[in-house]
């Protein structure tokens, strides 16, 4: 079993997480702008990085999303921080 | 000359100590310029190959795979075959597939050992039970074998399953569809590349592509671990690999990539003459030839492109397997395994061109591809030669996306291989 490291409950098995997005999939604004192509690839489409990644997690256990920084090949954890303006 | 197999040449080789038997597919090196180049060795890349060739007369193709043939997802997966989706387009396409399969030991003259011994996908509450029907009759008015199987007539199929007062999921029967089974998946890679060498297609083990020329708006060539080639039509079949090679051209999938793993036990006397997957665990499994338990279930939920599983997949596919057959908790297990699958949003694969013109890809299999295989060749094959669209394939396009037309089989069919 991993740990995964949340920010405000420290480490904690990997079964307690569950992956939610990469990060730094902005929002296009505003709404009726927006063309189709700009929704489904904001909705869709990732890079699916082999190597490092940043990635939004959620820890299950506490109900916090937060950003985890991981190697996708050897599932090294870098890194974990809370949202931006959310810190513990 | 491909040397053809039989039991005659069985015999006349055993006669003579097995000594004569000549490789069963060329070993060849890349040339300056191809009229058509696949990426990755995988059954969809080999079949692509095949097809090129066989339906459309071209023969200056290159398969170039980084590693040997078969040995991504193709040689590591629980090699079950079935056409029972729920949506028509699905139908038509994995359909397709088994169609092909049928004919295939005797198209290549390679043994797939297709074994059509039936699928049981089993409910264990009338709930689930009137979604079995439901998808039983989506089935029956696309055209294929599959009906809804009571639970004397399952509980008579497998007569180890846990049937008693106890069982957490009652087996109260489900689809069947009598034509699913499995195959030998190195045989089905083995088989097209001898094939597809014997009609001129050169395959390229140990060659990695690392990058896409693209002139003027269309792909030119691209660059390998071998040294440039050129070529003006590009076929992508790299499973997880994809997101990675088109992100060469600036072309975001809408694909994660996942580690699905699979488990081998001991082998033992023949106990298990179906395929089962039980909704309630997620656990399926099958019985080789060989005797062993070949079983998986559902996917590691981390983001990977290591081919490893995590524990705790592990205990939960081993603990639903011993709910389904308490017996087997007496075998030890032999092998277990992962693979880097690439899965899309609704489930469903991606084909059709993406990028610079003369690009199109195949992938977006995510857990269930080796089905497919023949199906996914034949359709890449079309669009290569042809530059567009073959019915079955179109709406699988990677438009589906935007158009909000997305074919959702996690949800129609309701599981996720
Ligand atoms: C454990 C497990 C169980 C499964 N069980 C089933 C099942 O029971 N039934 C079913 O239908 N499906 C199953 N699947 C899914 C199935 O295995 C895949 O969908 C299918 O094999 C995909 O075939 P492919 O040819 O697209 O990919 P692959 O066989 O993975 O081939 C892709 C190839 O591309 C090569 N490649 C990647 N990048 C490059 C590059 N840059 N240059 C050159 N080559 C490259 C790779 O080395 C690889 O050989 C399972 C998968 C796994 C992992
Ligand atoms: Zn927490």
């Amino acid at each position: 079993m991993q740990h995964f490291p949340c920010p405000f409950c420290g480490p904690r098995d990997e079964t307690e997480f569950h992956f939610a997005v990469e990060a730094g999939h902005a929002r296009p604004e505003p709404a009726a702008a927006v063309s189709d192509a700009a929704w489904s690839s904001y909705l869709y489409e990732n890079a699916s990085p082999k190597g490092s990644a940043r990635e939004v997690w959620l820890h299950l256990t506490c109900g916090e999303y937060f950003i985890m920084t991981r190697d996708t090949v050897s599932r090294e954890v870098t890194g974990s921080e809370a949202l931006p303006g959310h810190a513990p | 000359m491909m040397q053809r197999y039989s039991a005659l040449s069985l015999l006349k080789h055993g006669l003579s100590g097995h000594k004569g038997w000549k490789t069963a597919w060329a070993k060849a090196r890349p040339k300056p310029a191809y009229d058509a180049v696949i990426v990755g060795g995988g059954g969809h890349g080999l079949a692509t190959a095949y097809y090129l060739a066989k339906n459309h007369g071209l023969t200056r193709v290159a398969v170039l795979e980084r590693g040997w043939i078969g040995g991504g997802n193709t040689g590591r997966n629980t090699t079950v075959c079935r056409s029972n989706y729920f949506y028509p387009e699905s139908v038509a396409l994995y359909d397709l597939a088994l169609r092909l399969y049928e004919g295939l030991s005797r198209e290549l003259n390679y043994n797939i050992m297709l074994s059509q011994r039936g699928m049981l996908i089993a409910a264990h509450t009338p709930a689930q039970m009137e979604i079995c029907n439901r998808i039983a009759n989506a089935m029956q008015l696309n055209g294929v074998d599959g009906k809804l199987m009571g639970a004397e007539e399952a509980a008579a199929h497998l007569p180890l399953a846990n049937t008693g007062p106890d069982a957490r999921y009652k087996l109260m029967g489900g689809i069947w569809q009598g034509r699913a089974g499995t195959a030998r998946h190195d045989a089905v890679a083995w088989g097209y590349a001898r094939a597809a060498s014997a009609l001129g297609v050169d395959i390229i083990e140990n060659c990695e592509v690392t990058d896409i020329d693209v002139q003027g708006g269309a792909v030119a060539g691209i660059e390998t671990s071998l040294g440039p080639i050129q070529t003006e039509r590009l076929g992508i079949a790299a499973a997880g690999a994809t997101p990675g090679l088109m992100a060469h051209v600036d072309v975001a999938l809408p694909i994660h990539d996942y580690a699905l793993q699979a488990f081998v036990s001991e082998p033992v006397k023949p106990c298990l003459d179906t395929v089962l997957l039980y909704l309630g665990t997620g656990t399926y499994v099958s019985q080789s030839d060989k005797g062993e338990l070949v079983f998986g279930g559902g996917l590691d939920r981390v983001p990977t492109h290591g081919q490893r599983g995590n524990l705790p997949v592990q205990e939960a596919v081993t603990a639903g397997l011993l709910e389904m057959f308490p017996a087997f908790g007496q075998l030890k297990l032999l092998r277990q395994w992962a693979g880097v699958v690439d899965v899309v949003p609704d489930s469903s694969p991606l084909i059709g061109p993406a990028g610079p013109d003369g690009i199109f890809i195949n992938c977006g299999w995510g857990t269930g591809g080796f089905k497919a295989i023949p199906a996914g060749g034949w359709l890449l094959a079309h669009l290569l030669a042809k530059g567009e669209h073959h019915d079955i394939s179109r709406p699988f396009d990677l438009r589906r996306f935007a158009e909000g037309r997305l074919i959702d089989e996690a949800a129609g069919s309701g599981i996720a291989h």
